[in-house]
């Protein structure tokens, strides 16, 4: 960083650096820091290494015996792999959708507030309200989606019980919930982008079809990378919707890894098997967040 | 993400609000009946689980039981309305959560603020070392620390105070690093003259940095209290009184015990909906223009 010159200011005096804010300003800042989030991802990977409990207030270290443990269980196998399926499911219409309406929304129709409103108020909502709302869409006999099916002459849905359906019925449910922020993201990069390409582009004869893909797309490169890589990490750590609507049912069909968590740590009462299991998905989220680094690096 | 220091910079806009591109559809009709068409058919996806709640929350339980797709099934009440308040655990629920919601964003803003300027400007050793731990921090899930928070909290007693909800959530890494972006972009010169005339550090930060600053602390101030009012899995693990609940806690444990009571949760549902939703239409254009503020909008 270049300290610059200035033949006016009077000469420092002897010893002292440059003036700036001290270790003060960051202090209120780092000691919770430190206490709460440090700490914890410590005494997390200590815990893990033994076989703490909640039960039990004597702990004994067991080496990587929790970490075996974890590789060889099936439960943790079939949630991480409900867990990756969830991503899949909910980022790719996630960027899409959010995508289309920043489009739709910039195109200068009439109405701005009235599609903004629509789209990012369900962003505003507690989770318990979204599922308390979406768990009467899908009741079974009488919620809109079963009679919305049955009034068009098709066969009403399990959309909670049924195994090959729940997971889709909450992506669904998170789709509708989330992509105001992403539609957000895409809304105040499309009005900051110069319009001169575009106008030039048009004055060339450009179609509108043409200008999208040639012109507007590729010049929303950069924020299509950055809202895919904060929706899969998002995607990732879910939980909240799943737990309320399903409790991860039916038939475990639909819980995430971090509920195996929540179950094995709380419910089970075994803190550092809970612990070993969260650090595999830790492991997890930093190997998928390197990998979307250099493929996105790569391609620049 | 390195270049959008010029991005940030505050600026005075216009006020009008942006008209989006007329281009994009071309001086043709049916362009733009295709979009208009499309965007409305998007926005009624997204406002019918909206309006079917509130059609089945104005009707009696039973009438809500009828088959058929109308959402009318029965006579207009507001009975489940009535019997929501008359239980009083909503109104409490919203209190709570608009103190802990309210201490957090302050705490939150406080130190995350103080802390990216003296990221931005230090001078003290260790401050490179901090700051690169800091920003690793943001990779951390907050689902990951809920294990060994609890245990902190059995540790130093907290468990089932409000302390022990709002304390961890003033630790946001994310908005340290988004502030002090912002501040990396405002020119030290302005700073240097007030320390010329001989105003103290703190003056400094006050008089000259924080009026500069008004736009990205609001953003800041919006995400962090809205991430507050929404959070669910700590206050749920490290609450079990209902009276300290929050909003999120509250209804979902009382989901299960209104059983196919659709009519009352739907009721609980939108009044737990409300506060949120007028903050966001009192501040709505400032919301919007938040996202852009925070240099994650635009690159």
């Amino acid at each position: 960083m270049p300290t610059g010159e200035r033949p006016l200011s009077p000469p420092p005096r002897r010893g002292s650096r440059r003036r700036g804010p001290g270790l003060l300003f960051v202090l209120p800042f780092a000691v919770p820091f430190v206490l709460f989030l440090v700490w914890p991802v410590v005494q997390g990977v200590w815990m893990s290494f033994t076989d703490s409990s909640l039960a039990l207030r004597d702990t004994s270290f067991v080496g990587f015996d929790n970490y075996a443990e974890a590789f060889g269980d099936p439960d943790v196998w079939s949630s991480l792999g409900n867990t990756v399926l969830f991503t899949a499911l909910s980022s790719i219409p996630l960027v899409l959708v959010a995508l289309v309406m920043a489009l739709l929304v910039h195109s200068g129709l009439a109405g701005q507030w009235v599609w903004r409103l629509s789209f990012f108020v369900p962003y505003l909502l507690p989770v318990t309200v979204v599922t308390l709302i979406w768990t009467w869409l899908y009741q079974p006999d009488i919620g809109l989606g079963n009679e919305l099916l049955t009034t068009l002459g098709f066969e009403p849905v399990g959309w909670l019980s049924d195994e090959a359906v729940a997971m889709w019925s909450v992506a669904a449910l998170t789709v509708w919930w989330t992509v105001g922020f992403n539609f957000l993201l895409y809304l105040a990069a499309l009005q900051s982008l110069p319009t001169t390409y575009d106008e030039a582009a048009a004055l060339d004869g450009a179609g509108a079809w043409r200008r999208l893909w040639s012109v507007t797309l590729p010049q929303l490169r950069r924020t299509t990378v950055l809202v895919s890589m904060l929706q899969i990490l998002a995607s990732l750590k879910v939980f909240d919707q799943i737990y309320i609507l399903t409790k991860g049912g039916p038939n475990g069909s639909t819980r995430p890894i971090l509920e195996y968590v929540y179950d094995v740590g709380f419910t089970g009462y075994r803190l550092g098997y809970a612990s070993a299991v969260s650090y595999v998905f830790f492991a997890l989220v930093i190997v998928v967040s390197l990998a979307q680094l250099r493929l996105f690096r790569q391609e620049d | 993400m390195a270049t959008t220091a010029t991005a940030v910079r505050p600026r005075r806009r216009p006020s009008r609000e942006p008209a989006g591109s007329p281009l994009l559809l071309g001086h043709g009709r049916l362009p733009r009946v295709l979009a208009g068409t499309a965007l409305t058919v998007l926005a009624a996806v997204w406002l019918l689980p909206f309006l079917w709640a509130v059609a089945t929350s104005l009707q009696s339980e039973q009438d809500v039981s009828k088959p058929g797709l109308s959402p009318f099934k029965g006579a207009f009440t507001l009975s489940a309305y009535e019997q929501i308040l008359e239980r009083g655990n909503v109104v409490l629920w919203a209190a709570n959560s608009f103190l802990v919601a309210g201490l957090v964003t302050l705490i939150t803003v406080a130190i995350s603020t103080l802390a990216a300027y003296g990221f931005s400007r230090g001078t003290f050793r260790g401050r490179r070392g901090l700051m690169a731990v800091t920003v690793a921090a943001v990779m951390v899930p907050p689902q990951l620390l809920v294990v060994p928070l609890f245990e902190q909290m059995l540790m130093f007693n907290l468990v089932d105070t409000y302390a022990a909800m709002i304390l961890p959530q003033v630790v946001a890494p994310m908005m340290v690093f988004i502030l002090k972006r912002f501040f990396d972009g405002i020119p030290r010169e302005l700073e240097d003259a007030a320390r010329l005339d001989g105003a103290s550090e703190v003056r400094v930060f006050r008089s000259v940095v924080l009026p500069l600053s008004r736009p990205i602390v609001a953003a800041v101030s919006i995400f962090v209290f809205i991430g507050a009012w929404n959070n669910f899995l700590w206050p749920f693990i490290v609450i079990n009184d209902p009276g300290l609940m929050t909003l999120p806690v509250g209804l979902a444990t009382v989901k299960d015990a209104f059983g196919i009571q659709y009519a009352q949760s739907m009721a609980s549902a939108l009044l737990a909906a409300l506060p949120l939703v007028v903050v966001f239409l009192l501040f709505q254009r400032r919301i919007v223009s938040s996202v852009a503020t925070t240099g994650l909008g635009g690159s």
